[in-house]
């Protein structure tokens, strides 16, 4: 019969700059029954939100880390405990590899396919780390901050988040924000900062980070509203700050004449949507021309790595994909581009759009992509400057499809209006490694595909 | 200063203002010769005769609406409901014609119905009942609900001298197992002041009546947190500021009463504090009440019916670690 401790979650390793993670919602009570694989909890960390499931089916016998709370990777999360009759019995001992203390990252990394879980490890965990600063906000950025809490925190300039909580999942309880005015007023030291989470791919490490984020707290006033910068936040925040101070950022804009595209989705659209349940989007016709643009213009799809230009003979094109609420922005990838057809596109946008959306992109969707296509179009704008997400060299923007009236040429070679479907895109590439006039042939190529191919071509 | 229960606080208090004030007299189901139900009027027929301690028949409508006319008439009617639980049978006549018989023609009315009420002795749903909240939401009508003998006293006096209908709730369960130091002179408790029961700065428990035991009993079993226990002693009018000075200190708050929770005047003061003091609070309020059916007879029943310091120690644990 099988009781005590059947297996213990811990905070996975989510890529191999991630150190921690924070908790942002148990999906289960202490106490619940939970299935083998069942989702547990969700996790947040600067690169993604994902859920992590159970590892093994019994009882939620204990959660060790709550919700708000970040903290180490390898901290134990919760305990799963056998429950009479139902469980399976632990595994021997023994069979747990004793851990080496001095365990290299990388080994960490591939650990991670675990999916955050492991069979009870010889040595108990030590008592969960918090950050320094052990705040109670949630992965969404919405610490639950009561209304006396707030009135106090505004009253002294106080950030409530960088307030040690003790109540009900690390809350800031009245008691906690008094004494850290009384302690403030005795030791005038600000309280210590969370460090910004280290990038990911940063050819060379990063430069201190220039962000007013980091500093003592600031004082908010009537009518504002404060809440803590959440995981993903910091990151992007940390990204597109190191970004513009690393590329040398130019934008250029096309104007792209889509009335064959037009016709070929409307004819595709009936067909994919049926036999595939793949819609193909504008975005994944222009993210195939894009693709074979890039074969011939390298250096786009390229990396100035310290003294070297890198290029490559594949595409793993980053998407980026908007967080519903504001919520935030993730950049998973489409591996291997270069070798998908227009089907294959649409339906690689679609599964990392929809994984994205339900956090259930894994560590490896968010890393090595080498181009990005961002489509703010979406919401009708036509024109943008988009960050180049690092260390990549270029980020093409898509925009509206617009109707407008379009000089064209009749049979007879005369000048007509038509009105015609257009839409812009914008290249804003690094101009360390590409120059204006390579930016803008490959632009011109790009635009040749989307008004020229037929429907074989895609 | 002598010791007395809560029973006899109130009927020295009664005694006291009869041989002041003869304006004053009793009338009730059994007040007379048999001295009441509950022995409060005992003697008081030898005493003051049966002109001033008048036996009603069984009709709560006819002593309520005889103490109206006498009140109107200039009398200082004290009347008696055997159990609070058959005030329902005068309800017309008290809140008809008194609670609004100041207000329409101007005129005092001064009447006291004393109204045994509370559980806790498996009288079952007839002769349990708590319905302060009933009569605090009809304007004109004054209600207390006197937990110590001494209030009882003082707060039975200030029902006979005021000049509207005041409904004094006296908690059956209190008569004789509260005994208290109360002066035997003369003085009145003010109607619509709480008294401050147990001084505390974690934790704030507003309640009244039988509940202030429990409450206090509760709050002794937590060694590691501080209560503060507010006796609200009047329901209507009620305390709203030494409620808010508590809540502006503990910021964390039970409502404890041992009416049922719905509608309940637990309720009200919940969404006065969320109103006027929502800018003090640590955590939601929380109420512990009897849940919204009858009063059960059977006595494990009536227990779990009724809040009980388990109930309370584990309300109060709970907003402690909130």
């Amino acid at each position: 019969m099988a009781t005590g401790t059947a297996a213990d979650v811990v905070m996975p390793q989510m890529g191999v700059s991630v150190s921690e993670g924070t908790v942002t919602k148990w999906l289960k009570n202490p106490g619940d029954t939970v299935e083998a694989d069942e989702p547990l909890l969700e996790i947040s960390t600067d690169k993604v939100d994902t859920e992590v499931p159970s590892p093994g089916a019994g009882v939620l016998s204990e959660i060790l880390v709550q919700e708000g709370e970040t903290v180490e990777v390898g901290t134990l999360l919760a305990r799963i405990g056998g429950e009479p009759g139902t469980a399976a019995p632990p595994p021997p001992k023994e069979e747990a590899p004793p851990e080496p203390a001095t365990q290299p990252a990388a080994d960490e990394a591939s650990a991670a396919a675990d999916e955050g879980v492991r069979e009870a490890p010889p040595e108990p965990a030590s008592p969960p780390a918090r950050t320094p600063a052990g705040n109670s906000h949630d992965g969404d950025g919405h610490a639950f901050v009561s209304p006396v809490v707030a009135r106090i925190a505004a009253e002294h300039g106080i950030d409530p988040s960088t307030v040690q909580g003790t109540g009900s999942g690390g809350r800031v309880t009245k008691k906690d924000i008094l004494a850290f005015v009384e302690s403030k007023a005795t030791t005038p030291a600000p309280p210590e900062q969370p460090q910004p989470a280290p990038a990911e791919n940063a050819p060379a490490p990063a430069p201190p980070p220039a962000a007013p984020t980091s500093q003592t707290p600031q004082a908010f006033g009537e009518g504002e509203q404060v809440e803590p910068m959440n995981a993903m936040r910091r990151g992007i925040a940390e990204h597109m700050r190191r970004s513009l101070d690393t590329a040398a950022h130019v934008t250029s804009a096309i104007e792209v004449d889509m009335s064959r595209v037009v016709a070929i989705r409307e004819k595709l659209k009936g067909e994919y949507t049926k036999a595939y349940g793949v819609n193909p989007t504008y975005l994944a016709f222009v993210a195939r021309a894009a693709v074979e643009t890039l074969k011939d213009w390298p250096w786009v799809n390229g990396e100035l790595r310290g003294e070297s230009v890198v290029t490559r003979n594949y595409v793993n094109l980053g998407f980026a994909v908007a967080l519903e609420g504001g919520k935030g922005l993730i950049v998973p990838v489409v591996k291997h581009a270069e070798g998908l057809n227009l089907l294959g596109m649409a339906r690689g946008i679609a599964d990392i759009a929809e994984r994205a959306r339900t956090k259930r992109l894994t560590p490896d969707d968010v890393q090595g992509g080498t181009f990005t296509i961002t489509n703010p179009g979406s919401f009708g704008t036509f024109h943008g400057t988009p960050v180049i997400s690092q260390p990549q060299a270029g980020i093409l923007g898509t925009y509206a499809v617009v109707k407008r009236p379009w000089v064209v040429q009749d049979e007879l070679g005369k000048d007509v209006i038509a009105i015609r479907p257009i839409m812009n895109l914008t290249l804003t590439y690094d101009h360390r490694i590409v120059d204006g006039a390579y930016a803008g042939q490959f632009l011109h190529d790009l635009r040749e595909k989307l008004e020229s191919w037929g429907e074989s071509d895609y | 200063m002598p010791e007395k229960t809560y029973l006899q606080a109130i009927s020295d208090g009664l005694r006291q203002e009869m041989r002041r004030d003869k304006r004053v007299f009793v009338i009730g189901e059994d007040v007379g010769v048999y001295g009441g139900a509950f022995k409060v009027t005992l003697g008081f027929q030898e005493e003051f005769g049966p002109w001033r301690v008048l036996d009603a028949p069984l009709s709560e409508t006819a002593i309520l609406g005889g103490a109206t006319g006498a009140a109107i008439m200039g009398m200082r009617p004290v009347a008696e409901m055997q159990f609070a639980d058959f005030i329902s049978c005068g309800w017309d006549h008290l809140v008809t014609v008194a609670a609004k018989q100041r207000w329409r023609a101007g005129t005092p009315i001064p009447i006291t119905v004393r109204l045994p009420s509370g559980g806790g002795f498996s009288g079952g749903p007839f002769h349990s009942q708590n319905p302060e909240s009933s009569f605090a939401h009809i304007p004109g009508l004054k209600c207390v609900c006197p937990a110590t003998p001494a209030d009882a006293k003082g707060l039975l006096v200030s029902a006979i001298e005021d000049p509207n209908p005041v409904l004094f709730f006296e908690h059956k369960h209190l008569y004789r197992r509260i005994k208290g130091e109360v002066p035997d002179e003369r003085y009145t408790t003010p109607i619509g002041e709480a008294r401050l029961h147990r001084e505390g700065d974690d934790l704030t428990v507003i309640t009244w009546g039988a509940m202030v035991y429990t409450a206090a009993e509760a709050a002794s079993k937590l060694d590691d947190v501080s209560v503060e226990i507010v006796d609200l002693r009047s329901v209507m009018p009620w305390d709203k500021e030494a409620v808010l000075t508590s809540v502006r200190k503990t910021s964390k708050v039970l409502v404890l009463h041992e009416d049922t929770r719905t509608g309940g005047f637990g309720a009200e003061i919940a969404a006065t504090i969320a109103e006027e003091a929502f800018e003090d609070l640590d955590a939601p309020v929380k109420r512990i009440a009897a849940p919204d059916t009858p009063v059960p007879f059977s006595p494990a029943l009536e227990a779990a019916f009724i809040p009980q310091v388990d109930d309370v120690v584990a309300g109060l644990r709970e907003l402690a670690a909130y």
